[in-house]
This record gives structure tokens, C-alpha cells and sequence, in this order.
């Protein structure tokens, strides 16, 4: 015969505590997610009903037309075709940058955990201590360099800079992956008489997918939101969406159409955003890949 | 090891040689060169042209004697000391928060990271217009009803760094939080069970024992957000763009106005020097400390 309890199932009772520490936790959020929350109303609101002045109200009446504005007409001071000449320029900065800076990145950190050389570390000290020079003190150089390398203002120069720029975070993701993995297996191929780049293709690629979802995510995000590079190096022609959001807001010709500006803002934080909110567990990887020097 | 090797010693494991010249170009030409380049310039007179008339200390004098690169020192002072306070503190209650068994942990988490995922010309124009005095914050709760709200930092000369720090502090303490949080979690159990059997209440275990047990993180997390304090520009020109007057000014937007508006390279190069003894400053004891634990390991 089963014993079992009587009476009505308790109640779990919600310490105070936990309530607290709930409000606290949900208020938080809602600092954090307001100016997103300010963003979109302000970007679907008619430019009357944002001079009536409650930034927090609810669109009254919902328009796509400065969102259409933003994309396809808005002007950055000089001519008037919106952010669409620079998402493109975004995208053609982004994606050769993330391949090349990547390429490069997992070589180095193939060569430094498995084909040590006399003085490997030392360089890669440097690049780690690189990481961390404030990149003015070395703008006008590379100004110099790509100039010389007859690639100033153009695509290739940023291109060039965000390789080299995103080395040292990046060798030190891919060094520290390979250094965990079984060393086992790069012996057994170097005895079955695989070369540098045989075991790199054939060995090492196929087991690191994840650490090249993690940079990949890194790299975009990154390159993407740059603002300085894009601005020095690209040239006129191929400014990148930052530059353009920024001379769309803060030109100083005619009216200032906010929700123009906001509905610009959300189109040049979509891509990070989108990438974030989809790789969620992978972005966080990448925080804590790169935090951990050494 | 193997026969094989050649004699010859830049021969041996040549194709990873071949594969690092990137790194080492890299490192040797765009870290060190260009970095003495600048220090090396920094002490000549070059105006829109770089020369090598050497001038001594001079662009140095007058750096220091001009007032805009003292507001902006000022400023990234300011800046710097209030961000690294507020994102570490707020980062870490955060995280002690999400720490307690957190239902839907996962969704606070991502709504507090979101901003650090947006680059800083997008918080810039978010938070200029959020704190717009004529139809931001202060207008919307003036409607509520009280009218003679005042929340006016941007156009103000006396404040305008303390608009632009609420915006990098938004930006930033996700960032800190995430950081901390893998800190917290790596704390050994044991000690919490230790504090429970002993009747130490938590806020206590936290700030004499989880705490200096993660000093590491925390000392990690500081050089990473104050290496991105002394980089602070594109903030700044999104937001403010230096403004009112150059009241909002920062070092690097100096350098920069320097290099490539006002056509003086010696300036600028001084300026960005500055910057560069600021950085080596922190890093140094921060590299010694690092080296000398894995020493003593």
C-alpha cells in the first residue's frame, strides 16, 4: 500500500528576495532595450508626430516612408542615394576582409602551435602588445604604406588594414584552439608523410569548424561597425555604412527628419544585430576567446 | 629531428615560415615600425608633408599649452575613470544577479550584450536623439507634467562628456557582465557550500572571498575596457562630434583633426605619442604581472 501525503499540494512560496532580485533584473532590461524600443517608434512616427515630443509614445499612425527614405533617397551632404551605396560598400569591404583576415589568422596560429620556429613566440608577443596600441599612433604610416603600395582610397586598402588589424585577436583564438586539440593526431599525420599545408587542409580544417563560426561572427561584426578605417583608408566612393549613417545624421543641410535618421540607424545596426541575436551562444564565445591572453 | 632536415638553419620548416611572414611583417613593420615612425616624427616640424627638420620638444610645448588637447586629456579622464567604475560594478552586480539560478537567464542575458554588438556610431546617433533636450528625454517627462525637468548634458559645455559616457557605459557593461559572469561560474562550489554551512551571508562571501578569487577576470576585463577608453573616437564623433565648441574633444579625434583636417603632422604625431606612453603605462605592469605568475607556475 502506497503512503501517500494528504491535504492539498503546498504552494511553492516566492521568497521576497527572488521578487527583488526579478525587478531588479527586468528593469535592467528595460534600460538596455529602450533605445532599441526608441529607435523603431521613432522610425515608423511621421516627423509631426515626433514634434509633438514623447520619444516613448507608440507610433499613432505607422509609416514605412522614411524607412523607404533611409535606404533609397537620403542624403549624406553630397549627393542623395541613401544607405544603400554604403551597405553595398559595407558588404564588399566585409567579405573579402573576414576571408583574408581569417585565412592568414588560422595560419598563424597553425604555425605557432605545431611548427614552432626560433622566434615565433616573439612575434606573436608583439602582435598580442600590438593589439593594444591605440590605432592613431600608427594611421599615418599606413596612410604612407598603402600609398605606396598604390592602394590608398581604395577597397583593397581597407581590406589590407582589417587583416592586419584583426591578426592579433584572431591568432590568438585560433593558437589557443589548435593548442587544445590532441597532438596525436598531428603526429600520426606527419609519420603518414603529410606536409605544412597538407595537414593543415585535410587535418586540422575539418575538426575547427567551430572556432571558424566563432571568428567568422567576430570578424563581421567587427569589421562591419568600423568606423575609422572605413573613413581613412576607403576613399569617397566606397565609404561603409558607419560613415554614411554618421554624415546622413549629422550633416548640417536642411531639416533634421529624425525618423529618417533612426530608421538609418537600425538598417546599419541590422546586420550585427541579426547575426547576434541568431548566434547568440557563439558571440559570447568569441567575448571569452579573446579575453583569455596568454 | 629527421634525417631530412635541411642543414641550413632558415631552410628547416620552411613552409611555416613562408605561411608566418604576414605575422611577422606585422608585427615587425606595422606595431614596432610604424610606431617609432610616429614617436621619431613626433619631433620634427612636419606640417602637411612629413620632413625631417627636427625641432626638439617643441611640438611638445605646444601640446601641452593648447587648450583644446587639455580639455580633451581631461575628458578621456573623465570618461576613462567613470566607465571602467560603472561597467565593472554594474557588470558585476549584474552578473552576481544572473548567477542565482535565473529562469530565462538566456534572454536577459542577450537583451544586456545587444548594445556591445552595435558599433559605436550607432549608439552615438541612438543617444544623441534619446537625449535630444528639445525632443529627447527631457521634453517627454516635462510632458508628464514636470515641467521644470531638467536633463539638458549634451549642449551643455560642463557636461556633454557625461552624456556621451552614459551612452559608452551602455555600450560596454554587457560586455563586462558576460566577462565576470564566466568568472563567477568558475568559482568552486565548495566555497559556496563552506559559507552556507558556516552562516556567512552572501553578500559577504562575495566581496571577502568569490571576489579576490576572481581577480584575474576582473583585472582582465579592466585592460580590455581601458584599452578601448583610449581608443574612444567614433563615439564622440557620432554623438557630439566634438562639440559644443571642442568640449567634448578626445585625444584621438585630436590626432586626428590634426592629421588629416589641419594638415600638421608633427602635432598630431606628438599628440598620438601621448597616447601611446598613456597605453604603455597600463600595459606594462599589467604584461610583468601576467609573466611573473606564469613564472612563479
Amino acid at each position: 500500500m502506497l503512503k501517500e501525503p494528504k491535504g492539498p499540494r503546498p504552494r511553492k512560496v516566492i521568497a521576497p528576495g527572488r521578487i527583488m532580485l526579478y525587478t531588479a533584473l527586468a528593469f535592467a532590461a528595460l534600460y538596455y532595450a529602450l533605445p532599441l524600443y526608441v529607435m523603431l517608434v521613432t522610425s515608423l512616427k511621421g516627423m509631426p508626430e515626433i514634434r509633438m515630443g514623447n520619444i516613448f509614445a507608440p507610433p499613432m499612425e505607422v509609416t514605412f516612408a522614411p524607412w523607404i527614405k533611409a535606404w533609397d533617397s537620403a542624403c549624406t551632404g553630397l549627393y542623395c542615394e541613401g544607405l544603400k551605396v554604403g551597405f553595398w560598400n559595407s558588404v564588399k569591404i566585409t567579405v573579402p576582409s573576414v576571408i583574408a583576415s581569417i585565412a592568414i589568422a588560422s595560419i598563424n596560429g597553425y604555425a605557432l602551435v605545431n611548427w614552432r620556429f626560433k622566434g615565433s613566440e616573439v612575434f606573436f608577443g608583439i602582435l598580442i602588445f600590438g593589439s593594444f596600441i591605440p590605432y592613431q599612433v600608427m594611421l599615418y604610416p599606413l596612410v604612407i604604406i598603402t600609398r605606396e603600395m598604390g592602394i590608398f582610397g581604395s577597397l583593397w586598402a581597407v581590406i589590407f588594414i582589417h587583416t592586419i588589424f584583426g591578426m592579433p585577436l584572431l591568432t590568438l583564438i585560433f593558437r589557443n584552439y589548435f593548442a587544445a586539440l590532441p597532438q596525436e593526431l598531428f603526429k600520426a599525420a606527419r609519420v603518414d608523410g603529410s606536409g605544412f599545408w597538407g595537414i593543415y587542409w585535410k587535418v586540422l580544417l575539418p575538426m575547427s569548424t567551430p572556432i571558424f563560426v566563432v571568428a567568422v561572427i567576430l570578424q563581421v561584426t567587427g569589421i562591419w561597425n568600423d568606423f575609422l578605417f572605413g573613413i581613412v583608408f576607403a576613399g569617397v566612393k566606397n565609404f561603409p555604412m558607419t560613415v554614411q549613417l554618421n554624415n546622413i545624421v549629422n550633416t548640417t543641410m536642411g531639416v533634421k527628419e529624425y525618423n529618417v535618421n533612426m530608421a538609418a540607424t537600425i538598417l546599419t545596426a541590422s546586420v550585427p544585430l541579426v547575426i547576434y541575436f541568431l548566434s547568440g551562444r557563439y558571440f559570447v564565445r568569441g567575448i571569452a576567446a579573446g579575453a583569455v591572453k596568454g | 629531428m629527421s634525417a631530412g632536415q635541411p642543414k641550413v638553419f632558415w631552410l628547416r620548416n620552411f613552409p611555416a615560415k613562408i605561411a608566418a611572414i604576414p605575422m611577422i611583417l606585422t608585427s615587425l613593420v606595422v606595431f614596432i615600425g610604424c610606431s617609432i615612425w610616429t614617436v621619431v616624427y613626433s619631433f620634427t616640424s612636419s606640417r602637411s608633408l612629413p620632413t625631417t627638420d627636427f625641432v626638439g620638444f617643441q611640438q611638445y610645448e605646444r601640446l601641452f599649452g593648447s587648450s583644446r588637447w587639455n580639455i580633451a586629456v581631461e575628458n578621456i579622464a573623465i570618461y576613462g575613470v567613470f566607465t571602467i567604475v560603472f561597467a565593472l560594478t554594474i557588470g558585476f552586480i549584474l552578473a552576481a544577479f544572473l548567477d542565482q539560478k535565473i529562469r530565462f537567464e538566456s534572454v536577459f542575458r542577450t537583451i544586456y550584450l545587444y548594445p556591445y554588438a552595435m558599433s559605436f556610431i550607432v549608439t552615438g546617433v541612438v543617444w544623441q536623439w534619446v537625449l535630444n533636450p528639445t525632443l529627447g528625454i527631457q521634453e517627454t517627462v516635462r510632458q508628464l507634467g514636470f515641467e521644470n525637468f531638467e536633463f539638458d548634458l549634451i549642449s551643455n559645455r560642463d557636461t556633454v562628456i557625461y552624456a556621451i559616457l552614459i551612452a559608452g557605459v551602455w555600450q560596454i557593461t554587457g560586455f563586462a557582465m558576460v566577462l565576470l559572469l564566466a568568472g563567477l561560474r568558475a568559482v568552486d562550489n565548495q566555497i559556496w557550500k563552506a559559507s552556507r554551512v558556516d552562516g556567512i551571508p552572501a553578500w559577504k562571501t562575495y566581496i571577502q572571498v568569490v571576489i579576490p578569487m576572481m581577480r584575474g577576470v576582473f583585472v582582465t576585463a579592466l585592460v580590455i575596457v581601458a584599452s578601448g577608453i583610449v581608443k574612444l573616437y567614433d563615439l564622440v564623433v557620432a554623438m557630439t562630434n566634438g562639440g559644443p565648441g571642442n568640449a567634448s574633444d578626445v585625444p584621438a579625434r585630436y590626432v586626428y583633426s590634426w592629421l588629416f583636417e589641419r594638415a600638421n603632422l608633427g602635432q598630431a604625431m606628438a599628440a598620438s605619442t601621448m597616447m601611446l606612453i598613456t597605453v604603455l603605462i597600463i600595459l606594462i605592469p599589467w604584461f610583468y604581472m601576467e609573466y611573473g605568475r606564469k613564472n612563479k607556475n
